[in-house]
């Protein structure tokens, strides 16, 4: 069986300074799998790429079989790739519910939309308390919840989370992170990108540890985890 | 002539006019942060584009039974004209400099003036648009000539389907996603350039509607009429906070209104006697501006830009 995700030697480019140097990867359907690295490491980058805001200069990328290279961002997320940004990028105006709503657009089943946002209320109740209220009104924790939650709203085949755990406070990382957890296990297939090194590799099957551009190490997430260079350079041990 | 009500109904018969065409400047710049220069050049080609149609019907038609096709004739040109300058002046440069666009918009406004001025029949000349026969109406103590009556019923309309489609269809959810922050929704499976051009058309669509009300009003469209249209529309959708619908509304009546006062009532102030009647009322709507920028920067309606994360 072929990878639900695959990633070919991609190069992608801000003008001329490159910004991710041709990496490879695979996300296989049911799995997650973690980039981590420092700031500038090419992540965020990356991300951006597969959802098809960014072009990328080279390489290929296959997504369920097909090729989404030339695909716009907004035919991306119709074939199963949902994207929850770095920064949360809700829309501040709009409440709560709407958010949820816009996170399934492109869907036309309005009781299966209904459902849906009511099962991610039952994931987080504070958003179905405060379902009327501005988005931008909301706790970072809050937002970010909010942000998972409109991601999921497509039902993507693959979920690509940008730093979730960004600017939370310990107990809502915590809480975000407990969170990927039980969507996981329940049979969501993550792309996880995070600086929090340590809480992302011990819940990814797989892991990449990203450096200017490039993937410089590659294991299970267990295995990176007690790597020692990756403890020296990410989780903060000499 | 000089009473209150009747001024007050001046004010806000130019000031839906004002209000109407401002909704343009003030949706395309919500969506793309372009000032749409040419916006005015769009109000006037919808104005001889409702003359032409009137003009092609049967001589003998009553206004009243042409009005409705001269409305959709005027709208269809400025959709049209607004949706190809979106398409083939502004969309290649979407990315580029500010600078670009902006003198782009006014490159646009003087070939669109210079095409009816050269093109157009007599259109070097201001050409007469048809009149309502009939005694002007008496309405809460004010003169009200049968043609303002349109703009008087044309703006609310107007601005109820706007907001209707604005905040309960689902395009109308993705334009005010789209104005917040295009990036993610597209995402969401937005398509953005779609709903740039709906913004384009729905503001072209809207400053038709005004052009008739100017012909009909005024009795007369020419090629000049877009630039101080225009120019007072625009200052109503930044007095009423750019970006926001009824803040552009908003500030065009409140525009139309203060015109309409300092006309009447400057040269009753004492010293200031030279700077009343009509010859300063553009002076007065930009000293509103300006004060209106002073003490509120955001406009009427506006909100405080907070930084995005």
């Amino acid at each position: 069986m072929t990878a639900l995700l695959e990633v070919e030697d991609l190069r992608v480019a801000y003008g001329k300074i490159e910004a991710v140097k041709g990496i490879s990867f695979t996300v296989e359907a049911g799995q997650a799998v973690t980039l981590i690295g420092t700031n500038g490491a090419g992540k965020t980058t990356t991300l951006r790429t597969l959802s098809g805001l960014l072009k990328p200069l080279a390489g290929k990328i296959t997504f369920d079989g097909e090729p989404l290279g030339g695909v716009p961002a907004h035919k991306i997320v119709e074939r199963g790739l949902a994207h929850s940004p770095e920064g949360r990028r809700l829309f501040p105006r709009l409440t709560i519910a709407e958010n949820l709503q816009l996170g399934a657009f492109l869907r036309k089943d309005t009781a299966g939309i209904d459902a849906d946002i009511h099962r991610v209320y039952d994931l987080f109740p504070i958003l179905g308390e405060r379902r009327k209220q501005a988005s931008g009104t909301l706790s970072g924790g809050e937002q970010q919840m909010l942000a998972m939650g409109r991601a999921l709203m497509s039902r993507p085949k693959l979920l690509m989370l940008d730093e979730p755990s960004m600017g939370l406070s310990p107990i809502m990382m915590q809480k975000i992170m407990e969170t990927i957890r039980e969507l996981r296990s329940q049979g969501t297939t993550i792309l996880l990108v995070e600086q929090n090194a340590q809480a992302a590799l011990s819940l990814a099957d797989q892991g990449h540890v990203m450096e200017i551009g490039r993937i410089v190490l590659s294991g299970s997430g267990y295995r990176l985890l007690h790597d020692e260079s990756v403890r020296k350079a990410y989780l903060g041990e000499d | 002539m000089n009473e209150l009500p009747q001024q007050l109904a001046n004010g806000l018969i130019l000031g839906a006019m004002y209000g109407l065409i401002a909704i343009g400047y003030t949706m395309v710049y919500g969506i793309v942060q372009l000032i749409n220069f040419a916006h005015g050049e769009i109000f006037m080609v919808g104005g001889f584009g409702a003359l032409s149609v009137y003009l092609a019907l049967p001589s003998g038609t009553s206004l009243t039974l042409a009005l409705p096709v001269m409305l959709l004739g005027g709208i269809a040109v400025s959709v049209l004209v607004g949706v190809a300058a979106e398409r083939f002046a502004y969309r290649p440069l979407r990315g580029a400099p500010r600078l670009a666009p902006l003198i782009t918009a006014i490159g646009l406004s003087i070939a669109l003036q210079q095409a009816i001025w050269k093109w157009y029949p007599d259109g070097k000349q201001a050409r007469v648009f048809p009149q309502f026969k009939g005694r002007a109406l008496d309405i809460l103590g004010a003169t009200v000539q049968r043609g303002d009556l349109f703009v008087l019923i044309a703006a609310p309309l107007c601005m109820l389907a706007l907001g209707f489609f604005v905040s309960k269809t689902r395009s109308g959810r993705a334009m005010q996603a789209t104005a917040q922050d295009p990036d993610t929704a597209r995402l969401m499976g937005i398509n953005t350039d779609r709903i740039i051009v709906l913004a384009f058309a729905i503001g072209a669509a809207f400053a038709g509607v005004a052009a008739v009300a100017y012909g009909l009003r005024t009795g007369e469209v020419q090629f000049r009429m877009g630039f101080i249209m225009g120019l007072k529309a625009f200052t109503a959708a930044v007095l009423g906070g750019i970006g926001n619908i009824y803040g552009a509304m908003l500030g065009g009546l409140v525009l139309g209104v203060a015109e309409a006062l300092a006309t009447a009532y400057v040269e009753n102030i004492p010293g200031m006697q030279q700077f009343g009647g009509g010859a300063w009322k553009d002076v007065w709507a930009f000293v509103l501006l300006i004060l209106v920028l002073l003490l509120r920067p955001q406009g009427l309606l506006g909100e405080r830009v907070a930084d995005r994360a």
